[in-house]
């Protein structure tokens, strides 16, 4: 099965998404972007474990897609009041 | 105690899941099944009142299944109508967009997240804000249509079609 | 072999929405549209690349008619990723969109603001 492709096209995927994550002319833009990006980067590792059929890779996935909504959630509340 | 029970035993299913074929006890290893018993009622005792919210309707199996009709049939078909649609407006790059306000007169809070979290994943359409007293929704719109526009606040149905009743159906 | 087909087209459907993610991302005017973008086709485009993975799981069970414990994790684990991925994903969305919005950003070419309205 082509895991190792897709893995390498989410790769690329994640390159273009950092473009707007670098111009992104507002806070708010940059922070869509970082989004977009680790809901790409979870994708890629469950791929990545089918690849190498490695289940730590999904355990990681896991963690890493609920670390991220934390992370994104306090962002949020940063640009919106301008403190914590 | 009843709220403390189903906490109890729902973390302790996510646990067993998260846990599977760990050991030859039928799918379980029996340190994991001890250690998951324990933590899930230390969690229990501590979130009681947080994941029941003074009643217990949602025990009911009836919208359980409800719950998975929705989701499978009108939620899903929902969302694929919009990853199309909003495919269509990246490619040709015609949109729209504005900011509507809407009121599906629902009361629960638990209803109220259902329905935006459906709005956000269904057809060109985002929630971006929630006036709490009277649970009113504003939704970022990115095809405005012209005959919704004509009195305030906008009929709900060119927004979300027949999602309200759904969710009053399956929370309240 | 079958099974094979449908995990190719699976993954055809998934690459596909995930590159028109990006390219929204990359071409629309504001933060909201590009919340469109951003948000709801990355998480149909995961959808249909877990159930790949799940598919293949399948397949695998299917000609060598064993259940193997580590494919099956595998598969277990793949699930309750998607399901987070699904629960996360709207609510952030409504985060980054209200942030915008209360920080004073203005939807570009919009037609109305009932939001702006109520406030002022």
């Amino acid at each position: 099965m082509p895991w190792l492709p897709v893995a390498i096209f989410l790769a690329v995927c994640i390159g273009l998404i950092l473009i707007r994550v670098f111009l992104g002319p507002t806070h708010p833009d940059r922070l869509v972007g970082l989004d977009t990006l680790n809901t790409v980067v979870v994708v890629s590792m469950v791929i990545l474990g089918a690849a190498f059929n490695e289940v730590i890779y999904i355990d990681v996935a896991i963690v890493y897609a609920l670390l991220s909504f934390v992370t994104t959630l306090f962002i949020a509340k940063y640009i919106e009041k301008g403190k914590f | 105690m009843i709220s403390f029970l189903a906490t109890t035993v729902f973390v302790f299913l996510i646990y067993l899941v998260l846990t599977t074929a760990s050991g030859d006890l039928f799918l379980w290893s029996r340190e994991e099944l001890i250690i998951g018993a324990v933590f899930s009622i230390i969690l229990g005792a501590i979130t009681r009142n947080m994941f029941f919210k003074r009643n217990l309707r949602m025990l009911n199996p009836k919208r359980w299944f409800l719950f998975f009709v929705y989701v499978v049939g009108p939620f899903f078909w929902g969302m694929a109508k919009a990853n199309i649609d909003v495919a269509y407006r990246v490619i040709t790059g015609r949109i729209n967009p504005g900011i509507v306000k809407i009121s599906p007169k629902l009361k629960t809070d638990l209803g109220i997240t259902m329905l935006a979290n459906s709005i956000t994943l269904t057809p060109g359409t985002l929630s971006v804000d929630i006036d709490e007293k009277t649970n009113d929704l504003y939704v970022h719109w990115i095809n405005v249509k012209k005959e919704a526009l004509e009195k305030m606040p906008r009929d709900y149905k060119y927004v979300c079609g027949k999602f309200p009743d759904w969710v009053r159906r399956v929370a309240e | 072999m079958a099974l094979d087909i449908i995990t190719y087209i699976l993954i055809a459907i998934g690459c596909f929405f995930n590159i028109l993610a990006v390219v929204g991302l990359l071409r629309f005017p504001d933060v909201y549209t590009r919340l469109h973008a951003g948000t709801k086709c990355t998480t149909f485009g995961s959808i249909f690349l877990i159930l790949a993975v799940v598919i293949q799981s399948i397949n695998v069970w299917v000609t060598e008619g064993i259940i193997s414990s580590p494919q099956s994790v595998l598969t277990i684990h793949a699930l309750i990723a998607l399901v987070a991925i699904l629960l996360t994903n709207p609510t952030s969305a409504h985060a980054m969109s209200r942030a915008a919005h209360r920080s004073g950003v203005k939807p570009a070419k919009a037609v109305t603001d009932d939001l702006e309205k109520e406030k002022t």
